[in-house]
């Protein structure tokens, strides 16, 4: 019934766990020998050494972010820096905490490239306003924007983080979602270590979720935070916080610890794991091209090449009179065309407003998950919605 | 280059302010003293499968074959687990969009929101909702949401037992509010007086407090007692004419060790109430898979259930709810299958019903053991845990071991939970991290070691205490309340 491989690495995690009680609360950050066996993980993917102590098990990685804004912000004058566009997460959670969200455009026409004339300049407004710039926020591969940054915008990164004092919170979660042989993806633990930057340079968060990649398994709510360069008295802050919740759920636990550990070659399961994971992964880059080059078909439309994550946000020019109608019925443009796709359609798709975007732009953003014989299907009843749209609101 | 943006001086203040004693001071030193090769009880806790609980069988065979549905393809299947198991968790399965590893709705799978309401129906005899009862990541989540919703600032004040489960204080610390104390009177059995929850409002309000809601834990954590139906009548008619939302925490409400005061939710006695009453009181009720007969800790399972809270407020903690996306899914199973067991006539029903009841008597059992062995010390009053999973004993400490914990630098019952600790490795949590009376001194432990360990370690307590008490003593006696 099950493989060999899986009924020893089973009894080997259960050797792991304290009595082999698996519905007993664990150590608040997460069982010791699961956090090794991540830790390990991140050392080999990184070819730096990872502490086991620096990692935090959360349920996903959306708790780890509000830990870190918990910590982070004190009132409306601490402000992160986020990506425009942002997984709402970020703003929601800002919010939450009473910070202030301090912007940084990414650039459209470059690819949605992050600009670091803009990181600069958007810190300098901020601080002129009064507002302490405690972090930046970077997500690599983006979301909903899909793109990879490259090494050397990396590296300027981290250069900016440490001259600046930031703590720089890295989300991660679509490290193995890269659909193009032209980038590849790196850790910003990887980039500063390789740099020559350790603890005492640079302040880290480094975030990891089993809801993505090629796993996908959003419902057992698996993540972690890898936390470096944080001083000890702050470090028994943050152990003090994850020590109200006790901890997060086991299964989450040691899903977390198969995606940083999987069967490697030569294990009893290799093949066949190999197999799933390339199928999803080529998948998932076919059905982004798909995606991609039938919104780029459509008029008024443009798509920016979907590098990595799971998203397409093109960018819809809307005509005049469409944006009109909206105001009419007192709604956002983007929210007006989502509302007509969805009624015309049955398509879901989140407007671009909530994910902020440059003042008079409109986006959709569109998963790359229909299931790849079902996206023609997706596409024409696309297409046809949206022609059918522009015959009614074209000049 | 500035100073790093995470100095401890510059992170949230209201961060520094919480306390969270349940994995505070004494479990970091019984953890050191472990990784030295010391042998440690974790009392510290409520974590029944620590202490050697096996989970029971049934919920583990659903559970296994919702998270490897293959197992269903094979053959075989039928011969490693029972008929109900497979077609219950073809039946979550069914429930779910895509298996446990989809999100759910944010709010948990509908159809195991109608399994609570069903159960709270048979439980209470009275309708609940299911749009009305969201799962969480276990119910601590659920109250810290209560909670961020009800507090706007620091002169919101919250209603809380003393002594209390800390996340209540750490909880109302994060978010900035006020946390006012009511008293539990120890010498009646830690039962609730009105007369104190009245004292306690009007002093706060005095103090430009505005007391938004009340918390209740029943059964009591750390105390364990059962409120009484007219106790439950008095405090929802107080938190009516104080215009206060109840918190009605009701994890332990499956560990009743005694037959004078059975378990009755909060929400029953309101409905029996009938309106006005019933119409008006708003009121979260919480539960959880941690605790009763189940103690799945680490499943992380809960809801909360809302009672008159209105729609648009309803909204708002959809809201937050949805920004986690949703609670894990084989937690909700979980929760699912506590609420909905096997039934007579089921096929693992006997089994089920076997197990449960094992560790309900035997739980019942070493409440008394727990109770009896600390009674048995000269200088430890301990009142009999009526329910949940803890014992919290009152320490009576001379004045020189006072003293000597001053010189320490630790409060008195840090300092003795500490010496108990390295003496016999029994891990407590003393009763500072969990409020009591000026002067008065407590330690909370769990009833969970297991039953054949329990002489030894009530034999261990009593040595341990016996030396302290002659080490300390003189011939003036010992310190009193």
């Amino acid at each position: 019934m099950l493989s060999s491989d899986s009924i020893s690495r089973a009894q080997q995690i259960l050797d792991q766990i304290p009595g082999r009680a698996t519905g007993a609360y664990s150590h608040s950050q997460g069982i010791k020998g699961l956090r090794d066996t991540i830790a390990a993980g991140i050392t080999a993917r990184d070819g730096f050494p990872c502490n086991s102590d620096d990692i935090y098990l959360t349920n996903g990685a959306s708790p780890a972010v509000h830990m870190m804004m918990e910590l982070l912000l004190s009132s409306e004058k601490d402000g992160i820096l986020c990506p425009i566009p942002q997984y709402p997460l970020y703003s929601a959670s800002i919010t939450l905490h009473g910070g202030t969200l301090v912007p940084y455009y990414l650039n459209e026409a470059s690819c949605w490239g992050l600009e670091m004339s803009e990181l600069k300049r958007q810190t300098e407004e901020a601080r002129s306003k009064g507002i302490r710039v405690k972090a930046l926020v970077v997500i690599n591969p983006g979301n909903p924007t899909g793109q990879v940054l490259s090494e050397e915008n990396q590296k300027d990164i981290v250069e900016f983080c440490i001259e600046e004092g930031l703590v720089l919170i890295a989300d991660e979660v679509y490290q193995e979602d890269v659909y193009v042989d032209n980038k590849k993806f790196n850790s910003f633990k990887k980039i500063s270590r390789s740099m020559g930057f350790g603890e005492e340079d640079i302040a880290l968060v480094s975030l990891q979720s089993i809801s993505k990649g090629y796993y996908g398994e959003c419902g057992k709510r698996g993540g972690y935070m890898e936390v470096t360069g944080f001083s000890a008295s702050v470090k028994e802050q943050i152990y003090k916080i994850a020590s109200v919740n006790l901890c997060s759920n086991i299964s989450g636990q040691i899903l977390s610890s198969l995606v940083m550990s999987p069967p490697k070659v030569g294990d009893a399961s290799f093949d066949s794991y190999r197999a799933e994971r390339d199928g999803i992964l080529s998948s998932l880059a076919r059905r982004a091209k798909m995606l991609e080059e039938a919104f780029n078909s459509l008029e008024g439309f443009s798509c920016n090449k979907v590098e990595g994550a799971m998203y397409l946000f093109p960018r819809i020019n809307l005509p005049r009179r469409a944006i009109q109608a909206a105001q009419a019925e007192n709604a956002v443009p983007d929210v007006f065309y989502a509302r007509r796709l969805l009624e015309a359609a049955g398509i879901v798709v989140v407007p671009g407003s909530g994910f902020g975007q440059a003042p008079g732009t409109w986006h959709i953003r569109c998963t790359i998950l229909p299931q790849e014989n079902k996206i023609p299907m997706v596409i024409s009843k696309l297409t046809e919605f949206h022609k059918a749209f522009m015959t009614e609101f074209r000049e | 280059m500035s100073s790093k943006t995470l100095d401890y001086d510059s992170i949230n203040e209201n961060v520094k302010k919480v306390a969270y004693a349940v994995r505070g001071e004494l479990y970091l030193r019984a953890s050191e003293l472990q990784k030295e090769g010391k042998k440690i009880v974790f009392t510290n806790v409520g974590n029944p499968h620590a202490l050697g609980q096996k989970p029971l069988t049934f919920p583990r065979q659903v559970i296994a074959l919702c998270q490897a549905p293959f197992l269903m393809d094979d053959p075989n299947v039928g011969l490693i687990f029972p008929a109900d198991a497979i077609a219950r968790a073809k039946h979550y399965l069914s429930l779910t969009s895509g298996g446990l590893g989809a999100y759910s709705d944010s709010r948990g799978l509908p159809g195991i929101r109608k399994e609570v309401a069903d159960f709270i129906q048979k439980r209470d005899g009275y309708p609940s909702d299911p749009e009305l009862i969201y799962l969480t990541d276990g119910a601590s989540k659920g109250v810290m949401q209560m909670l961020n919703t009800i507090i706007r600032n620091d002169k919101d004040g919250i209603l809380v037992p003393v002594p209390q489960y800390p996340l209540y204080s750490a909880a109302i610390s994060l978010f900035g509010g006020s946390l006012v104390p009511y008293y539990l009177e120890e010498s009646a059995n830690w039962s609730l007086d009105i007369k104190n929850l009245y004292q306690s409002t009007t002093e706060a309000r005095r103090r430009g407090v505005t007391v938004r809601a009340m918390v209740i834990i029943n059964p009591g954590n750390p105390t364990g007692q059962c409120l009484s139906e007219s106790n439950l009548r008095e405090i929802l008619e107080f938190c009516i004419s104080e215009n206060l939302v109840l918190l009605a925490d009701e994890v332990y409400q499956q560990n009743i060790y005694q037959d004078e005061r059975p378990f009755i939710s909060a929400r029953k006695v309101l409905f029996d109430m009938g309106p006005p009453w019933s119409k008006e009181l708003q009121l979260v009720s919480f539960h959880t898979v941690s605790k009763g007969y189940w103690g799945e800790c680490g499943q992380r399972g809960g809801y909360f259930e809302m009672t008159n809270i209105p729609p648009k407020t309803v909204d708002e903690i959809y809201k937050v709810a949805s920004i986690s996306l949703s609670p894990n899914v084989p937690g909700q199973i979980f929760l699912g299958l506590m609420v909905n067991p096997p039934k007579p006539g089921d096929i693992s029903y006997l089994k089920y019903e076997q197990e449960s009841k094992a560790v309900l008597e035997s739980l019942r059992r070493r409440a008394h053991i727990m109770t009896d062995g600390f009674n048995s010390c000269r200088n430890v009053v301990c009142n009999f845990t009526e329910g949940a999973m803890y014992s919290f004993p009152q320490i009576r400490l001379p004045p020189r071991a006072i003293e000597a914990a001053k010189k320490a630098g630790k409060v008195p019952d840090v300092f003795y939970c500490l010496k108990l600790l390295e003496a016999t490795g029994i891990s407590t949590v003393p009763g500072s991290g969990f409020g009591q009376k000026e002067g008065v001194f407590h330690l909370r432990t769990t009833i969970l070691p297991a039953e054949e360990d329990m002489p030894q370690i009530m034999a261990s307590f009593k040595k341990f205490n016996d030396e302290f008490m002659e080490q300390y003593e003189d011939y003036r006696g010992y310190s009193r309340m």
